[in-house]
């Protein structure tokens, strides 16, 4: 039992909900914004050690023991998502001070920023399914309205399409709880394990497994992307950048989630079609993103690619997979919000989201253009940057498992991605300044905060993996054995 | 009781998928709200039917009735009712902004 693991769940959800009672104090509610999510990343730092000393920590409410209480789990893969989702959200929120607008402002952007918070916080460290469904749908709810705030005619067009089909998948979710709970009888994740591991993984269990792949593929961009484009490009660039770095990742980490603690049994049905979604979805993503010439286009179509790969190394299925993947979904994390927010920035400069109509803007923003450079070779994964240990940890690991296709395909992948971002870079920052300082629409002014801090960040990453990397490792380790997150939830006491 | 459930389930089901495939947006949230009925009824039916079991544990009662599945359609219905409200108000404004309610209008230009 330890009761700090509620802070990060509860503490944006108490600060969202006293900014509906201080609507007019503006910058107070810019304050406490920036306040919580500091220390949300402080908390879940404190957790963190807590685990490296002692074990997977766990809160079951109310005092009902495992697996009769819903409880929070904390294992070293969620706490690392979180502090990761805290630094993003961080750097988001200060981003958008300046760029959102005081008609958002006034319209409860940040109680329904630190609300998105709350759910992908919850969603990370619940170890109940249920739970998991209904952080799912706070944080679903909040980016419903994130992205129709503002009430434009493409965010409202964009809004409808993106509800129809999370709403559908939520209720397949739901499909899935109920056989879930029909089969074995309980809804504890560990439980779950322990029940499945007893009976052996049947046919319908591994029917099962493959709904639950489906339901979080949609929400995580995997294969069945095709409204993440439209509706990742609607809204203002923090919101964006923010949906970009963490909505798809929860999705992500519900996959990985289950696919090591529960349905691990039969990996050469569910992980080799895990497999081959991500392939498909690599190749999809890439060409899209070489496809279009639209920069928000671009970016979200990078955003599918990354969801891919990421999941490349879990359909592997090895430890250096495992390690891989939590190295390539930090970095996914911090990198895809730092090259949202210099598109963002590229296109409140030049008012256009046309790469055409645009060029020349190093001459007079040269931190800008270098810093955009900088976050493009991370993406691809050129070493010293982050991308670089994540990506050959995954390759290296679909090679083991002899997925020959698989590594191939992210590789080319990464050369789409390569394409794609040069592109960006080449077309906004190279060639004749058509702009000069004076006819800009915007200015940098006040947003290149968040930008440095996670430039500087992306670069740590990739100069000092070591720092984190035991970190990684017991995060490994707990993936790789589910009996070590099992056994902290009971506790030691007897399994019924 | 449970073949008869399931029908109607299947029924609700297939209605839903129904209404999603047609181009009107009232027809499409009336079908997701039927497919969400659909799924309570089946969370219900997972949890097993009976009659005359009270929903607790006792030594003098034989049979009892599994309150989970309750609790989670309730959590369900509440969740479904929040976002069928939500998805309402923006149908609407979308209609009012649009000028349409046919989503094969509303799939966007390449050049805007």
């Amino acid at each position: 039992m330890n009761n700090l693991l509620i802070w990060p769940v509860i503490l944006p959800l108490i600060a969202g909900l006293l900014f509906i009672l201080l609507r007019n104090h503006i910058r107070l509610q810019r304050v406490i914004s920036v306040v919580v999510l500091a220390m949300v990343a402080g908390i879940t730092i404190a957790i963190m050690n807590q685990i490296s000393v002692s074990g997977i920590q766990t809160l079951q409410l109310g005092g009902w023991q495992a697996p009769f209480g819903i409880g929070l789990v904390a294992d070293m893969f969620s706490m690392l998502l979180v502090l990761t989702t805290s630094i993003v959200a961080f750097c988001c929120v200060i981003f958008s001070f300046r760029t959102i607008g005081k008609d958002r402002e006034r319209h409860y952007f940040y109680s329904l920023f630190l609300f998105l918070i709350t759910g992908v916080n919850g969603s990370f460290m619940t170890g109940d399914l249920f739970n998991l469904y209904v952080f799912f749908e706070v944080l679903l709810l909040a980016s419903y309205v994130l992205v129709s705030l503002g009430g434009t005619k493409i965010q409202l067009r964009e809004t409808m399409k993106y509800v129809i089909i999370n709403v559908l998948s939520s209720a397949f979710f739901l499909v899935g709880i109920a056989y879930i709970y029909s089969i074995t009888g309980t809804l504890n994740l560990a439980h779950i394990s322990v029940r499945i591991a007893e009976a052996g993984q049947d046919g319908f269990i591994t029917t099962v497994a493959i709904l639950f792949l489906l339901v979080f593929g949609i929400k995580a961009g995997l294969f069945l992307f095709y409204w993440l484009p439209g509706s990742y490009s609607a809204p203002p660039t923090a919101v964006s950048a923010l949906f970009a770095a963490l909505l798809t990742k929860v999705g992500i980490y519900a996959i990985i989630r289950m696919y090591t603690l529960v349905f691990y049994h039969e990996p050469q049905v569910t992980h080799l079609l895990l497999g081959i979604l991500a392939a498909f979805t690599m190749v999809l993503g890439g060409i899209g993103a070489v496809a279009y010439s639209d920069i928000n286009k671009i970016l979200t179509y990078n955003v599918i690619i990354g969801a891919g790969f990421i999941l490349a190394g879990i359909a592997a299925f090895t430890e250096n997979g495992a390690l891989g993947s939590i190295y390539y979904l930090i970095h996914d994390m911090i990198v895809k919000a730092l090259i949202f927010l210099i598109g963002g920035v590229i296109v409140y400069l030049t008012g256009t989201t046309n790469l055409k109509e645009m060029s020349g803007l190093i001459r007079n923003h040269p931190y800008l253009g270098w810093m955009f450079f900088i976050g493009s070779l991370s993406l691809i994964g050129i070493p010293p940057l982050s991308g670089f240990i994540g990506k050959v940890f995954i390759t290296r690991s679909t090679f083991e498992a002899s997925y020959y296709w698989l590594g191939f395909i992210g590789l080319i992948a990464s050369l789409m991605i390569l394409y794609s971002v040069m592109k960006i870079f080449m077309n906004a920052f190279w060639g004749e300044t058509v702009l000069s300082e004076a006819e800009e629409k915007g200015t940098t002014k006040g947003v290149m905060l968040p930008v440095v801090l996670l430039t500087a960040l992306t670069f740590a990453l990739g100069i000092g993996p070591e720092f984190i990397n035991s970190y990684v490792e017991t995060a490994v380790e707990g993936l790789m054995n589910p009996q070590i997150y099992i056994d902290a939830v009971f506790g030691g006491n007897e399994i019924p | 009781m449970e073949t008869l459930i399931a029908i109607v389930i299947g029924i609700l089901f297939s209605i839903g998928t129904y209404l999603i495939l047609s181009n009107q947006m009232l027809r499409i949230i009336l079908g997701l709200s039927l497919i969400s009925h659909g799924i309570n009824l089946m969370i219900m039916v997972m949890g097993g039917l009976k009659t005359g079991g009270p929903p607790l544990l006792s030594e003098t009662f034989q049979s009892f009735t599994d309150a989970i599945p309750q609790a989670l359609i309730l959590t369900a219905i509440v969740i479904n009712f929040a976002v069928t409200a939500f998805l309402l108000v923006l149908s609407y404004r979308t209609y009012k902004k649009h000028g349409t309610d046919d989503m094969n209008q509303l799939r966007g230009h390449e050049h805007e």
